[in-house]
């Protein structure tokens, strides 16, 4: 094994230390923000850190909005799709990665297509239909198109790595008397642990962040989730109250973080696992 | 054991199907009942509000309301200006519009001509119709046909760093005696020094202010709005533009940076002193007393005179679904939402004028410390914006006239390369919308 030498290591450091950055800027900006008063706001020459801290910010957005409840919301709407996306695509994308046929291929071509529409293009159709069905302005029917939404590139996802799991250790199983659905359950469903973590995350994430359909779909102020609470900071003519819209931000942040601190350990430890059985 | 864990696994099931089920019971436009047999009429009502003050204001009439009404219940909803357009369209086509909602007057011709707004002509009290400015009315009726009740107003008028123009020996213009727009380029001119400019004009999305403005020198941009509409650019639709551009280019003495600039984009130079005047909306002042640093001193100017001190105006509004089940009562609730006491908070809460004349005349709406004397002084000069009887004139403003606009403030193309484009790309545009 070759060692590197102590400029290598050192320029290794620095752009990782400059992508750290690049990455953590947004989120220092945000919390700079949220603890600036309106006129530091408003200085032409920004400071980085503030003058004179100030928690006005949050109590404006606290008083103002309900925040606690937007996310609160939010987390059972993206938590529940996360679920139910992930339960379903597993049984599919095994399907879909073992059996070879002419309707599989069919199904993949399909569920890539259902990629292309805008939303903009379904929304009305799909906004009648719910209408219809009596899932307007309700979760289930929120959640029924997150997870219809996120369906696809979960599908995706997973049918790669089912692809990369040994069709021996099925036939093993098989041999030793396990049924399909024990053989999933049992030797895939673990062995997808990596790849059901990130198709969870990207269901979560997609539904975390997601503002159109919700507008549209909920109209109850009491189910309201948070992409819906946070613009409400911003008016007319697009101005928006930086300071509790930063702070109201950030609370909303946290709940993501702590997500994905919790799933990303999983999901770097389930793909080292991976590479060190093969 | 593996029951135990089933039912358990139903019971998590169960919890998490009624939890999202939450919104299930919630009843739609008009769906509580027709106020016969006991039960009140429900009434949905969306605002726009947004400042504290105004959501504030906009929580305290409808509790008023509900309070006194308990025959006719209102539900407050809030919507968002961003994305206000989106969501009604949708709404308006799965038949869950709310029964009163909250936009402003230049979208009432589309949703009348789609049939999505109730024509209110037949339900207004006269009290209301006399309270309320004939200016304002204008902005909300279409031929015989009232898709609307106007309530709040902006007007242009100009911020002054009041230090920076005693120190260059000002005087400051009053009511009665408004600046020119020469004298204001001569004393942009005057205040204009090394690293301070006389002005700053925020040239963002300038289509709206500059048509608005287009009416001190009698500019409509448009002949025939309501028939077959031709995009025009004449020697008075010039006027605004080519000065503007002047003082951009020629005589230097507005800041080239606020050609990318909102309003609010310009606060942190006018309060730092790299600029003396700033042209703007009279909600900006909110902004600028939440904003300014402390000792900075400020004073809001009258708007500017051309041939006439006449500014185009559009209105917010408060509409009736067309799907509504119960137009008296939405009416009734919007007579009382707009009441004159109720405009005056109203317009206190959003810094915008109010299209009732007796709010007009509200202490709270003429303090000379906030400015409130010189914008409430502009009302009179409000009229309505032709334009906004134009068909097809958003598709003109997005498409064509602010990206033209901004390529002539950028001094990227001529007068006249402007005028063609608005004209011959314009009527290309509005052709469509004439078939």
């Amino acid at each position: 094994m070759s060692r590197s030498t102590p400029v290598a290591t050192t320029l290794k450091y620095l752009a990782l230390a400059c992508y750290l950055v690049f990455l953590a800027f947004p989120l220092f900006w945000l919390v700079s923000t949220a603890l600036k008063t309106p006129q530091e706001l408003a200085l032409i020459d920004p400071t980085w850190i503030p003058d004179e801290i100030t928690f006005d910010n949050f109590r404006a957005a606290f008083d103002e909005q309900p925040i606690v409840r937007s996310i609160l919301n939010t987390l059972l709407v993206a938590g529940v799709s996360c679920a139910v996306t992930v339960l379903l695509s597993i049984p599919a994308a095994y399907v879909m990665a073992r059996y070879r046929s002419a309707l599989s291929r069919l199904t993949l071509v399909w569920v890539l297509l259902s990629q292309i529409f805008p939303f903009i293009l379904v929304i009305i159709p799909l906004f009648l239909l719910l209408r219809d069905l009596g899932l307007y302005d309700t979760y289930i029917g929120l959640i029924a198109v997150y997870v219809v939404w996120s369906m696809p590139f979960a599908l995706w996802m997973l049918r790669s790595y089912v692809e990369t799991i040994p069709i021996e250790l099925e036939e093993a199983a098989s041999m030793d008397g396990a049924s399909k659905l024990r053989t999933l359950r049992s030797v895939i469903a673990p062995l997808l642990a990596p790849g059901v973590v990130a198709a969870g995350l990207f269901a979560f994430v997609s539904a975390w962040n997601e503002f159109l359909f919700a507008l549209v779909l909920i109209r109850d102020p009491d189910l309201q989730t948070l992409s819906l609470t946070l613009v409400k900071f911003i008016g007319a003519e697009g101005v928006a109250r930086l300071g509790p819209l930063a702070a109201a931000s950030l609370v909303a942040t946290i709940p993501s973080l702590i997500f994905f601190a919790v799933m990303q350990r999983r999901l770097t430890g389930g793909l080292l696992g991976g590479a060190v059985k093969s | 054991m593996r029951s135990m864990r089933f039912i358990a696994l139903a019971a998590a099931a169960g919890l998490v199907l009624t939890a999202c089920g939450g919104g299930d019971d919630e009843t739609g436009s008009g769906d509580g009942g027709s106020g016969n047999g006991g039960e009140p009429v429900e009434l949905t009502f969306q605002t726009l509000a947004w400042q504290t003050a105004s959501v504030e204001a906009n929580e305290a009439i409808v509790a008023a309301w509900n309070e006194a009404n308990p025959d006719i219940q209102v539900e407050l909803l809030q919507g968002d200006w961003n994305n206000v357009q989106d969501q009604l369209m949708t709404s308006f086509e799965g038949g869950t519009a709310p029964d009163v909602f909250h936009y402003e007057s230049t979208v009432l011709q589309d949703f009348g001509d789609r049939g999505n707004v109730l024509d209110l002509s037949e339900y207004l009290s006269d009290e209301i119709r006399d309270d309320i400015r004939a200016g304002a009315w204008d902005t909300a009726t279409f031929g015989d046909a009232i898709y609307g009740v106007p309530f709040l107003q902006e007007s242009q008028v100009i911020f002054a760093n009041r230090t920076l123009l005693d120190a260059a020996g000002v005087a400051l213009p009053t009511v009665d005696d408004p600046w020119t727009w020469d004298e204001f380029a001569d004393v942009a001119a005057q205040l204009t020094t090394e690293g301070q400019y006389g002005a700053v004009i925020p040239l963002k999305a300038p289509a709206n202010r500059i048509l608005n403005l287009a009416r001190n020198f009698g500019g409509d941009y448009f002949t025939d709005p309501t028939g077959e509409v031709q995009a025009v650019f004449d020697e008075a639709d010039q006027e605004v533009p080519r000065r503007i551009h002047e003082m951009l280019y020629t005589e230097n003495s507005a800041s080239p940076d606020g050609v990318g600039m909102s309003s609010a984009d310009a606060l942190p130079g006018f309060f730092a002193g790299q600029y003396a005047l700033l042209p703007g909306a009279i909600w900006l002042r909110q902004q600028i007393i939440e904003q300014a640093p402390d000792g900075f001193d400020w004073v809001t100017l009258p708007a500017l005179e051309g041939e006439s001190s006449a500014q185009g105006a559009v209105s917010q509004t408060l509409s009736v679904s067309a799907d509504t089940e119960h137009p008296e009562e939405a009416v009734q609730f919007i007579e009382y939402f707009l009441n004159a006491e109720n405009q005056v908070q109203l317009a206190a809460g959003d810094w915008l004028l109010p299209t009732s004349q007796e709010a007009a005349q509200a202490p709270e709406l003429n303090d000379p410390a906030t400015g409130w004397d010189v914008a409430t002084a502009t009302a009179d000069d409000l009229e309505m914006a032709p334009f906004q009887q134009v068909k097809g004139f958003e598709e003109w403003k997005s498409r064509i006239a602010n990206p033209a606009f901004q390529e002539y403030f950028s001094d990227q193309i001529s007068l006249e390369d402007l005028g063609a484009k608005l004209v011959d790309e314009g009527n290309a545009v509005l052709e469509r919308y004439q078939r």
